[in-house]
């Protein structure tokens, strides 16, 4: 349990998301890294890339300073420390509630992520250099996905966990397994 | 039973002439499409071979690949270039400045690569100028010309530039024997008075940078090709000589009345001895030493005021004359450094000389005399064997992995294969037409890379779609990985290509510059954001701090400008991305544009002579808003009031 806990603080060290811009003109595809408390070039210089190719349909730049930036590192250092003092207490029940506000509090922070997506790719500017529009005539957006690949425009679109997801992912199982195992020795006691 | 005899007969004239055309037929259709399928590269894959292609009097310096043969940069060395400003902007201005002034133009030669352990490296590539004599450095990372360093007391740098095996030196000799110190003589004076200059630039091993070490003041023969030696003759540096006979006129004639001219064998490693014991003569020279300095974008030029002579007759060992029949132009040093091989242009012979048998020849004395003190070793003691009757006017030689020569014949016009050690014919093929040069990537080293060798033709004809009187000249690539060489392909090049130099793109391709960063950028007048773009005024001097972006200059709207000013646009390109120059241009200015590299500061200067509002706009077609990157300059009268001001977007 403690190990799953300790294990959220890679968040600080890893990057949590990214989203990777392919094209035939980008031989190496252009991309960003979203951490807990920034976001960040994937290769040198490839927001201000970004920024530049989405300007023409008037999308707004990749923000450098978000409140989700300000929110998450503390809530991710109190769900550590809770976790270390749930595993000290030693009490399995504690274990699935800390798992179940995990749950809860990652899928709070994967809506917050569609929903800046969403604002990301239709909040566009009026001034806007190049409009599309859909097979309807409604303005086209260009929210990337929140999962997954999308082809928007010219170019394909990835969104996939990093590392620090994947690390988070692996304490949340680990609070799980701690869980179920004591659940075990508990039955067997 | 007649019948039977005159249809067979028919019958069997007939199936042989089938068979004889369907084999000629078919030979020639397999073969062709074979040959294209060995030279072509696919779209969007690679070359194997970068080739570096002299630009003759072009002055600059062509960059294909091989076997393609495609054309992919031509860098601006000793000659201006409007496209990439080379020469216009004030930036590139100090690379073309000499001791003569500035100068516009050169004639460029031979093209070397850097090595070490005497083998290519792909850190730089050097290049002679021959009318102004200079020798330049391109950086193999950005591609760009870096360096070039004026030769004083040489004229027609010809049997340049040469690389010895660790770039301890790029070394150049002088076509023109000219008085030494220049001074006012009359021409008939040549013998004695005038004086072959060799030069020896050192080459900082982590800058680049040149230095004129010192020259050997040879004499007043025509220096016409050099080699160095490698492996055991590592220390030593080769050069051909014609016109020995000391002619200053009719040379046609008056230079190829010998029957042996010599190739010079000088041991540079001892003429580090003598300069080491002061054994050298500081004469004052002036030689201009331009610098391009990546940090600030900018070259600057130096004049240099004296350098270090040697005389061979007051330095024992370190020049040596081996007769070599006659006027050999090519002097080419085989891959294990053992064999130097004479071309005796005005002959049908090439000549081997052997390392082993010169140093035997020096150590027992077995000289035939000396020219101007210098001693001239017995023929029959330094020779190890000669290419009998290889063809007509052998100019130059270079080898392969396998133990091959491969030498050119400009007059009967091929290239001939022969074995080093037998001297044995081995095959020959056609060029079309009257070839000067050849290359095998690598040739000038250890370790040749024998699998393609490049020919270069003086003389097109009928070969291409004609363009009126002045045709191209080409290069004719043959793959040489079998015993019979084969003619792959044939294509035109930039200027008349003289020399060439090739090597691995694996050795080039990892050091790429991608783009300049702008953190890196510490030119005086760059701008590094778009909220620091501003313009100046300092007297009638305007200096406009612009940036570009896809796809806006900051600023685009400009007033304050009056007639009479010198208006300076100093343009920084923000972009950081691989690929995305932006260009300027201005109505009317008298300079180039500026072609500007992501990450780069340039500079070009304005002055407006009619009062109104002038336009500019982007040259380079960076981004689909291209043609709206642009912008527009007020200028006023003289006595105007209306100040400086500026704005992108209003703002």
């Amino acid at each position: 349990m403690i190990v799953g806990a300790l294990l959220l603080l890679s968040l600080f060290v890893f990057p949590l998301w990214n989203i990777s811009l392919l094209a035939p003109q980008y031989p190496e595809p252009i991309g960003m890294d979203i951490w807990i408390n920034k976001i960040t070039d994937h290769n040198p210089n490839d927001i201000q890339n970004i920024n530049i190719l989405n300007h023409y349909v008037g999308m707004q730049d990749i923000p450098e300073e978000m409140e989700e930036f300000r929110i998450f590192p503390p809530v991710v250092i109190t769900m550590a420390v809770l976790g270390v003092i749930f595993g000290l207490i030693g009490n399995r029940k504690l274990y699935l509630a800390w798992f179940i506000i995990m749950a809860m509090l990652g899928s709070a922070g994967m809506y917050d992520f569609y929903l800046w997506e969403y604002d990301y790719g239709h909040n566009l500017k009026d001034t806007a250099a190049i409009k599309f529009t859909d097979s309807e005539g409604n303005p086209m957006a260009y929210q990337p996905p929140l999962i997954g690949s999308k082809t928007i425009l010219n170019f394909k679109a990835i969104s996939s966990p990093m590392i620090g997801a994947y690390l988070m992912f692996l304490g949340m199982a680990l609070s799980l397994y701690a869980f179920f195992k004591g659940k075990k020795e508990a039955e067997h006691g | 039973m007649k019948s039977h005899i005159k249809y067979l007969t028919i019958f069997t004239i007939a199936v042989l002439m089938a068979f004889s055309c369907g084999q000629t037929g078919g030979t020639s259709g397999a073969l062709g499409g074979d040959l294209a399928s060995r030279s072509f590269v696919p779209p969007g894959e690679h070359d194997e071979f970068y080739a570096f292609i002299s630009g003759g009097f072009s002055g600059q310096l062509a960059i294909h690949g091989l076997p393609s043969g495609r054309l992919f940069k031509v860098i601006p060395v000793f000659s201006v270039d409007a496209e990439k400003a080379y020469g216009f902007n004030e930036e590139t201005k100090p690379m073309l400045e000499t001791s003569y002034g500035s100068i516009p133009w050169d004639d460029s030669h031979h093209p070397d690569l850097s090595q070490t352990n005497g083998e290519v490296d792909g850190r730089w590539c050097f290049i002679n100028a021959n009318n102004t004599p200079r020798i330049a450095r391109i950086s193999l990372s950005t591609f760009e010309t870096e360096e070039i360093i004026e030769l004083p007391n040489s004229a027609g740098n010809h049997s340049s530039s040469f690389v010895t095996e660790n770039t301890e030196y790029v070394v150049a000799g002088t076509r023109f024997g000219v008085p030494f110190p220049q001074r006012d003589i009359s021409i008939d004076d040549y013998k004695g008075n005038f004086k072959g200059a060799i030069s020896f630039i050192s080459v900082d091993q982590e800058t680049g940078r040149f230095n004129l070490e010192f020259q050997i003041m040879m004499p007043g023969f025509d220096y016409d090709l050099a080699h160095p030696g490698r492996a055991a003759s590592h220390g030593w540096m080769f050069f051909s000589t014609y016109n020995t006979e000391e002619a200053n006129t009719l040379l046609e004639v008056n230079a190829s009345q010998n029957d042996k001219d010599f190739i010079a064998a000088i041991n540079w490693k001892k003429a580090e001895e003598y300069i080491a014991q002061g054994n050298f003569t500081e004469m004052p020279s002036r030689y201009a030493h331009n610098v391009w300095d990546e940090s600030t974008q900018m070259a600057t030029s130096t004049m240099k005021t004296s350098v270090r002579v040697l005389d061979p007759e007051k330095c024992p060992g370190l020049v040596y004359f081996l007769p070599t029949p006659k006027s050999p132009h090519g002097c080419d040093v085989d891959p294990t450094g053992e064999y130097i091989i004479g071309s005796g242009k005005l002959a049908a012979a090439m000549t081997a000389h052997s390392f082993t048998k010169m140093l035997d020849a020096i150590e027992n004395e077995k000289f035939d005399g000396d020219a101007y003190g210098i001693p001239i070793i017995n023929y029959d003691d330094v020779v190890a064997g000669v290419v009998q009757q290889a063809g007509l006017g052998p100019l130059h030689t270079e080898f392969d992995d396998k133990g091959h020569g491969y030498t050119t014949f400009f007059i009967s016009s091929e290239v001939v294969k022969w074995k080093v050690g037998t001297w044995e014919v081995v095959d020959r093929q056609p060029t079309y037409y009257s070839v000067g040069h050849l290359m095998i990537p690598g040739g000038n080293s250890q370790k040749p890379f024998g699998k393609y060798v490049v020919a270069m033709n003086k003389i097109t004809k009928d070969r291409y779609l004609p363009t009126g009187p002045e045709l191209c000249q080409s290069a004719q690539l043959y793959d040489i990985s079998g015993e019979k060489m084969e003619l792959l392909l044939d294509f035109p090049t930039v200027g008349e290509p003289h020399y060439a130099a090739g090597c691995p793109a694996d050795l080039i391709k990892p050091n790429q510059m991608k783009f300049y960063p702008l953190e890196e950028n510490n030119h005086p007048y760059a701008t590094k954001t778009e909220a620091d773009a501003r313009v100046e005024r300092d007297g009638n001097e305007v200096h406009i701090y612009m940036t570009t972006i896809r796809s806006h200059f900051a600023p685009d709207n400009i007033e304050g400008i009056k007639v009479g000013d010198k208006v300076y646009f100093h343009v920084t390109n923000l972009e950081q991305d691989y690929d995305v120059p932006h260009g300027i241009s201005m109505i009317g200015a008298n300079t180039s544009e500026l072609l500007i590299m992501p990450g780069q500061t340039e500079t070009f200067v304005w002055e407006p002579k009619q009062v109104g509002v002038w336009p500019f706009y982007c040259t380079d077609f960076c981004s689909a808003l291209h043609q709206e990157m642009q912008g527009y300059v007020r200028v006023s009268p003289r006595s105007s009031n209306i100040g400086l001001s500026w704005s992108l977007d209003g703002e």
